[in-house]
């Protein structure tokens, strides 16, 4: 089977899940990765030191910025050459728009951020999560090419061969486009929580920590908020520690304290980062879809008869103000040990 | 400014969904406007009130999904259509995208459409980008800010590195996000209002669409097996020796 792997990245840094995706490709036969931007020397050299069999690169100013139509057309017309079995994606804010289209185009079809694909006779059966992930569906599509995208971390990585290299052949850019792109405000990088190993989450318990008095002149909501904040310092403390990301319940985001992006369940995002450590979170139905394959949960909380703790490994019945903190000391000193 | 908000009906958040003998159940839970689409209305309304026109919301569903267009008339919204037919059951998102595109042709003199970011049920998150591409619009994803001027619309787009500021030409179509501001509560003259609202319903011959054949089909539903974990909960002398505790055990367990 032949795939084409598209390699999603912001300004030559590479959604790490886009490997995932390479390696995919990989064990079902010929993989032929596609990146498309701007001055992309460096991840031209990562693909096909991840495994590409042939990278296909459209480097070109007029498409350094990802815009939606003109990298569904080039894309589009570069899968009607290549004529591949497969084209899979990262799941991504991008890849979600631009697989979107390009089925449009070429009348085929998307399965959306799988958790599993399998070869059966000559079709692809992918494995995804719905109904945010209380149920899981098997799908297939009966059109050529498929398009798929990958949930990050739910495929292995490839081991990278550094040095492996290769010439990349050069894509006829379609350059059209309907928008423009006027600027961006960059967030400061933070490991999303999709792709961290370990995510340490913080829920509506993070703003109630009595022994804090708020500044002077704020309201009860932004007190509320300024608390909260202070708490999940604590949470990032913690994370910090263990290497891994901030995650937060639907609760926490509502509430203001902390942006959707770190959201976890409620198509937030479904993780299953090898550690999970909720903090404050009395974890409702719709938080533990969204973090039940966990490999290791541990729940630290107040209330003993929190839901949480029906899906935990290991419990903490305390105040999380004072339990983050020591953890956060005790895995420091350990970690110091070994 | 004539604006279209596309929602869904979906079960509530809530519900324990459950599958047996390939259906779907999701026992007495309501069916409700699916939650990322409040955050469309909203958006679509904030359009409105900023540039003066009209909001109509437009559903694909059975009958029942005139509840959810009149939680969008109680918001605000002015009229709804729910598209309606026999031979919709089966959709996939391309013939979603296919109906409503031919929907938005057949109201006509469209500036804006807006989409939540994805339902709470399929959660495929396509359709929005699949419509603007069937009429040929600009495609603005995952918006949290939008500002119109002079026939063009300028949007912050909220993506994985931080925000992209982009503009565009109308008429355009529109997924929004939280950033959006929470959706407002409907009004009781609202409310009032949308039970008192006669929904027209079109079917396939009047939006001058053909049922479009799935190309993307389930095979099977599988319902995750429970996590079968007796909690351990840590106990000890002191905070301090309880933490330490703690640690040890997860650096037993060999994950980071």
């Amino acid at each position: 089977m032949k795939t084409l792997v598209y390699i999603d990245h912001f300004k030559g840094v590479v959604q790490p899940a886009s490997w995932e995706a390479l390696g995919v490709g990989k064990s079902l036969g010929t993989v032929e990765a596609v990146v498309l931007g701007a001055n992309l020397n460096d991840v031209v050299k990562a693909a096909f030191e991840f495994g590409a069999d042939e990278v296909l690169v459209a480097d070109n100013p007029a498409i350094e910025d990802y815009r939606a139509e003109p990298y569904a057309a080039t894309l589009s017309a570069l899968i009607s050459a290549e004529a591949p079995d497969a084209v899979l994606f990262p799941t991504t804010s991008r890849t979600r728009e631009l697989a979107a289209m390009v089925a449009i185009d070429l009348k085929t079809g998307v399965l959306v951020d799988l958790t599993g694909l399998a070869v059966e006779g000559d079709k692809l059966v992918a494995t995804r999560p719905i109904y945010e992930g209380k149920l899981m569906e098997t799908e297939t599509c009966s059109t050529k090419p498929i398009l798929a995208t990958l949930r990050a971390r739910a495929f292995p990585r490839p081991t990278r061969n550094e040095g492996a290299s290769g010439t990349p052949k050069k894509v006829e850019v379609k350059a059209e486009a309907l928008t423009t792109v006027e600027g961006y405000e960059v967030a400061e990088q933070t490991l999303n929580v999709a792709d961290a190993a370990v995510v340490v989450s913080g829920g509506r318990g993070v703003s109630n920590n009595p022994s804090l008095t708020p500044p002077a002149g704020m309201d009860e909501k932004q007190a509320e908020i300024w608390r909260a904040q202070q708490g999940f310092q604590l949470v990032g403390e913690l994370a910090n520690v263990l290497g891994g990301a901030v995650g937060a319940s639907r609760a926490a985001v509502d509430a203001g304290y902390i942006p959707y992006k770190h959201q976890v369940g409620q198509t937030g995002k479904v993780v299953a980062p090898d550690l999970y450590v909720a903090c404050g979170i009395s974890g409702a139905i719709q938080h533990q879809a969204g973090m039940r394959n966990s490999k290791v949960i541990v729940a630290i909380n107040k209330d003993p008869e929190a839901p949480i703790f029906q899906v935990a490994d290991y419990g903490l019945v305390a105040d999380l103000f004072k339990a983050v903190p020591e953890l956060t000391d005790a895995v420091k000193k350990l970690r110091a040990e070994h | 400014m004539k604006i279209v908000a596309c929602i869904k009906q979906v079960p509530d958040s809530e519900a324990k969904v459950s599958a047996s003998g390939g259906k779907i159940s999701w026992g007495e839970a309501p069916l409700v406007i699916n939650p990322f689409d409040e955050y469309a209305v909203e958006g679509a309304l904030q359009q409105k009130e900023a540039n003066g026109g009209t909001v109509t919301a437009l559903c694909i569903g059975p009958e029942s999904g005139k509840e959810a267009l009149k939680h969008a008339l109680a918001m605000g919204a002015d009229d709804a259509i729910l598209v309606s037919d026999p031979g919709l059951t089966n959709l996939d998102t391309q013939g979603a995208a296919c109906v409503l595109a031919a929907a938005i042709k057949k109201i006509g003199g469209v500036d804006m459409v807006m989409f939540g970011r994805q339902t709470l049920d399929d959660g495929s998150g396509l359709t929005a980008a699949q419509t603007a591409r069937q009429l040929g619009w600009p495609m603005l994803g995952l918006v949290g800010h939008i500002k119109v001027e002079g026939g063009e619309v300028h949007v912050s787009r909220v993506i994985e590195e931080g925000r992209q500021n982009v503009k565009a030409k109308l008429p355009a179509v529109l997924s929004i996000v939280q950033s959006i501001g929470e959706p407002r509560y409907p009004s009781f003259m609202g409310i009032r209002k949308a039970s008192k609202a006669n929904i027209p319903v079109w079917s396939l011959a009047d939006v001058g669409a053909t049922a479009p054949a799935p190309v993307v089909t389930r095979t099977e539903l599988i319902t995750p097996p429970s996590r079968e974990v007796v909690v351990e909960i840590i106990k000890g002398d002191s905070p301090n020796a309880i933490a330490d505790t703690l640690a040890d055990k997860i650096l037993a367990e060999k994950v980071l």
